[in-house]
Parts: structure tokens; sequence; C-alpha cells
């Protein structure tokens, strides 16, 4: 098993609502592209959605990167900040924090997280308040 | 008659003017313009019909099949989509179309619109044992965009209802029918689909969900429409033969499907740019309450199919009237059960995805392919202006890795190039004046 990798990475804008889905999209775009299979595709295409919409909504901006091997995606999510005061909670289904006009876009339900941590393999985030929030989500590929 | 290469959009290259109005209209990249005129990828085209519509020169065109293949057959059915009854105006009853097609020649008639009605009682059966990562369920009906998902959402494709179309249906009800009735064996009688679209025909001759269609050929409602709209014009009577619900008819329009299967937490969407927007959301797990997904690659559904006379929105209207006067008994109650065990409603295939768009099969060299496209990518202008003929810069770059063209295609690049090859002329001028 070779461990090259492809990495990809996409600034991702705070409030940039009206580019939202993009960087998702184009991730899926090349994961189908370099054949991954159906399933790890769909896992990743919802943790990817949510992790680039809490940058947005949530975040003072950061990255989106992903990381492919043949044998997993690794999603990354880095932000410059404000970072979480209370992982434990921000990770509870239906904690929320969003703005009102986050919440009249349809977001704000707190289900992101827990839906990142649920569709990965592999889930892990550090954050400190005044620095930043880094997720790593690990998806294994089907062969 | 089956063919699996076969497909009904076909490129008239002496009409080409390669002008590259199409390429970037193609929902799946399936257009190049090289050496001059457009090709079609055959391996990526869906069939949607969206370069037809916008060739300014008819260059683009659906092969469907001549009037004159009827005579094949010693008895000819014909199964008009209920679209085919909002291309007339001032209609009374869909039994004027049915009448109008008797009288052109066709031994019987059997309603696309009575698939429907038991198209749609199969999906609410079927639907009942639906399991939660089922939803939302997706149509069927659309065989652009059952096609569309094979090659751009293959993550879908479990969602798609495995019930066939209601022209298969009608085409499998109607020839049973007629030769239980005329004591005639099925070798004789020939269904023919009168369709709004390309998708159509290439679901006859190339079905995904089946072997072999029940159909067995498509007239295109442009060409027998002079005719047929003549025998009408003729007859102002209302036979009653018509007894598809308004249920039924309503699948002519985008909405009419999701009405009769599945009227609450359904979501209904035409022209297929917008499906793909709406399949990117249902692929992200944006749209949690959706049972049910119908999408349609036409504007307005099928009355907006690429072989249509009348404008979709005159026509979506026209059927709207019409279903009025239709039986509004829903579906439901008005099939018979017996209808559910003595046809096969159920896909026996499953549709599998379109791998077409994979760099390569083997994922580590896809990932060495896809590092070179970004590389070229990146020194490419971004324009996505199409005088290279390959649709956007990003696809040029992949056209570049897969070996179809090279960097030089590109006439910004070549502007570059010629630019510093006159830069070195001048110095090399200069330096041998000295
Ligand atoms: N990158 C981030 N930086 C700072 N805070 C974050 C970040 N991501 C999440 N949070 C915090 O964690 C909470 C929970 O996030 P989660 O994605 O689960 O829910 P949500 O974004 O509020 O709602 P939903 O994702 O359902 O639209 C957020 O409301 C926010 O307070
Ligand atoms: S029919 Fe549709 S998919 Fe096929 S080449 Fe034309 S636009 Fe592309
Ligand atoms: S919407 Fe109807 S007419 Fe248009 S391609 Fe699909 S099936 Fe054909
Ligand atoms: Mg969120």
């Amino acid at each position: 098993m070779s461990d090259k990798l492809f990495v990809d990475s996409y600034d991702v804008a705070s409030g940039a609502f009206q580019t939202a889905g993009d960087a998702s999209a184009s991730i899926k775009r090349k994961l189908k592209q370099l054949g991954v299979d159906a399933v790890t595709l769909r896992r990743v295409a919802v943790a990817s959605y949510e992790a680039e919409l809490n940058l947005i909504i949530h975040s003072n901006g950061g990255n989106l990167i992903m990381e492919m091997s043949p044998d997993e995606v690794m999603l990354i999510s880095k932000d410059v900040g404000p970072g979480i005061p209370d992982i434990g909670k921000a990770l509870e289904e239906g904690y929320s924090t969003a703005s009102e006009e986050a919440r009249d876009l349809g977001f704000g339900a707190g289900m992101g997280l827990p839906n990142m941590k649920r569709n990965a393999d592999h889930f892990d985030i550090v954050s400190e308040v005044g620095v930043g929030t880094t997720i790593r989500m690990g998806f294994a590929i089907k062969r | 008659m089956q063919d699996k290469r076969f497909h009904s959009v076909r490129l008239d290259k002496d009409k080409c003017k390669a002008c590259t109005n199409c390429l970037k209209r193609c929902p799946t990249e399936a257009i190049r313009v090289r050496g001059g005129r457009a090709h079609i990828i055959d391996e990526r085209c869906i069939d949607c019909g969206e370069c037809i519509r916008v060739c300014d020169y008819h260059a683009k065109f659906a092969q469907t099949d001549p009037l004159s293949s009827l005579e094949q057959f010693k008895y000819k059915i014909a199964l008009p989509a209920p679209s085919l009854y909002g291309q007339f105006k001032h209609l009374i009853s869909p039994s004027q179309v049915l009448d109008g097609l008797l009288a052109m020649g066709f031994d019987d008639v059997y309603e696309v619109a009575n698939g429907a009605d038991i198209v749609t009682r199969a999906i609410r059966e079927r639907m009942r044992n639906a399991q939660p990562e089922d939803y939302p369920i997706i149509s069927s009906a659309c065989p652009a965009i059952v096609r569309l998902i094979r090659v751009r959402f293959p993550d879908l494709l479990s969602h798609i209802i495995d019930i066939r179309q209601p022209m298969e249906v009608a085409a499998m009800v109607a020839k049973k029918e007629f030769c239980k009735k005329h004591n005639v064996n099925p070798e004789d009688v020939g269904c023919f689909f009168i369709t709004p679209c390309a998708a159509k025909m290439t679901a006859i001759r190339n079905p995904i969900g089946h072997e072999t269609s029940a159909v067995d050929g498509a007239i295109s409602m442009l060409e027998i429409y002079g005719v047929l709209a003549s025998h009408i014009k003729k007859n102002h009577s209302d036979s009653k033969r018509a007894t598809a619900s308004s249920y039924g008819v309503g699948w002519a329009n985008s909405g009419g499907e999701a009405a009769a299967v599945c009227p609450e937490h359904s979501m209904a969407v035409d022209g297929i740019e917008n499906v793909i927007r709406v399949l990117e959301e249902i692929e992200n797990n944006k749209l949690q309450d959706l049972v049910f997904f119908e999408g349609a690659a036409c504007t307005g559904g099928c009355v907006g199919g690429p072989l249509t006379f009348e404008n979709s929105y005159v026509a979506r209207n026209a059927v709207q009237m019409l279903m009025n006067g239709c039986d509004i008994t829903h579906p439901d109650d008005k099939v018979n059960d017996s209808y559910l065990g003595k046809y096969q409603l159920i896909a026996e295939k499953a549709i599998l995805p379109n791998s077409v768009m994979r760099l390569d099969d083997d994922i580590v060299e896809a990932m060495r392919k896809m590092e070179q496209m970004e590389e070229i990518v990146r020194s490419l202008p971004g324009y996505d202006c199409g005088s290279c003929g390959s649709p956007t810069c990003r696809t040029f770059a992949e056209d570049i890795v897969r070996g179809f063209c090279n960097k030089m295609d590109c006439i910004h690049i070549l502007k570059e190039q010629l630019k510093i090859m006159a830069q070195q002329m001048v110095e090399l001028a200069k330096t041998t004046r000295e």
C-alpha cells in the first residue's frame, strides 16, 4: 500500500454564504474522478459540507483541506478562531450558537458536528479559544 | 433492436459550425469541439437534449423511429405520452387525441397516462417498505435524470425507485390485452411510444434497469404533429375513449408525478441545471424531511421536451385544463390489484454507476493524473472561454491528461508562447547586428 497523497485545499471566508457549498462540491467532484466508492463518497459529502458551513457560520475564516491516500480520505477543517469554549457541549445534538442570520437560512439545528462525527471513521477535534479550531476526520475507502 | 451503444441525440456534422454554443450547456461535459466541428462523447451523453435546444444551426438532432417503421408489424398500437395532449389547443377531452391516432391508421391506442396510474399505485405499495436510508426516494420517470445520476451522482443511485416507467408498463398491458382480445400473436403487434424527447427513445433501445424494453419503437411528437392535428380538427365529439385519471394525465407536467405518488414531503424540480443543484443538496443531506423527489430534465416537465411542438407553458396549461375533465379517482382506488401481480412492474436489474468520469480505474493512477491535472489547471488562465474546444479550463486539463489534446490548443497559452518567441527573435536580431 502506497501512502502517496493527493492534497487539495480551499480557503473558506467567514460569512461567505454566497459561495457556501462550493468547496465541498469541488471535493465531491474530485473524489468521483478519483474513483472513490459511492458509500465513502456520500459520507465525505455530508461531512465536508457541514465543516464548510461551520467555517462560514462560526469561524473567523479558515481552510477546508482534503488529503487522499489510496486507502483513506482525510478531511481537515482548520480555522483562525474564535475557538470553541466547551467542545463536549458543541458535540451534543441540538447545541447551537448560530446567529439569527444563519438560522434564517436554515442552519443552526446543532447537528453539524454530530453528523461529521457519525459519518467519519475517526474524528478528532482540537480547539483553543482565541486561537482556533482544527477538526480531522478520516474515511476509509472501500475497495 | 437493442443496442448498448445507442444514443438518440446525434450531430449532423455538415450543419455544425463549431460555434461552441452547446459546449457549456451539456450537463455531463460530453461535448468537445475539435477539428472544426462538435463531437459527442457517447459514454458521457445522457440524451437530455439540451444541446438540441441551444444549437442555432440545428446540427444536433434526435434520432427517432420513422413512421415507416410501423410497417414492420401487422398490428400497431400507439402509446401517447400524456404530454401529447398538451400539444393541441381547445381540446375537450384526451379522447380526441386517441381517436385522431386511430384515424391515422393505428389499430389500437393505450394511454401512457393509464400506465402512470398503475405505476403510481406500484410506487406507493413499494414505498410502504422503505427504510430510512432509502429517503428521499427518487423518481425513475425521466431517463435523462436517471442517466445523470449514474454519471454525476453515483452515491444517489440507491435512492432511485425500482419501478418501471409508465411507458414500459403501458406497452406490457396494451400488448397483452390486444393479443387476448383479438387472439393474435404478440410478435405481430408493435407498440409505439409517441415521444416528447430523445431520452425516452434511448431508454427503449438501450434500457437500464431491465434487459429489453416492452416498447417496440418511438415516434417523435414533432413528426406526427401535423397529420394528427388535421385528424383532430375534423372531430369535435368526446368518444369517452380516454380512461386515465387526472393524476395519470398530470404526469405530463412537472409536479404531476409527485402529486400522485407522494403529495406530502415531496419536491418536484424541472430543468436539468435545477435538478443538479437539488441533487447536490440531497447528497449533502440538506433535505432531511424529503420523502420523494421528482426531477425532470425539461423545463415544465415532459411538456417541455425537445420534440414537442407547443410552448411548454401553453402546453402545461392545456394539460391542466384537460385534467379538470378527467376521472379524479386516485390510482390507489382506481388501479385493480390484479395489475400488481400480473405484470413485471419492478425493474429486474440494479442500476449501476457509469464510471466515465473516473480518471483511471486504478486509484493510485487516478491520483497521479489528478495531480497532473491540478498542475495544468494552475497554468491555465481560467477564463473557461471554450476556444480550446473543451467546456472549461478544468476539462481542458482533464483532456490533456487523458491524452486527447495538448496545451497549445489553448489560444491564450499559444499567444504567450508566440510572444516569447517574438521576443527571442528580436533579441537574436540584435545580437546578430552587433
Ligand atoms: N469552526 C468553529 N468555530 C467556532 N465554533 C464552532 C465551530 N464549529 C462549530 N462551532 C460551535 O459548535 C456549535 C455546534 O456546531 P454544529 O455544526 O453541530 O451546529 P450548528 O452549526 O450550530 O448547526 P447546524 O450545523 O445544524 O446548522 C456551533 O453552534 C458553534 O457554537
Ligand atoms: S444530449 Fe445532453 S448529455 Fe448528450 S451531448 Fe447533448 S447536452 Fe450533452
Ligand atoms: S423531462 Fe420528460 S421529456 Fe424531458 S427528457 Fe425527461 S422524460 Fe424526456
Ligand atoms: Mg454546523
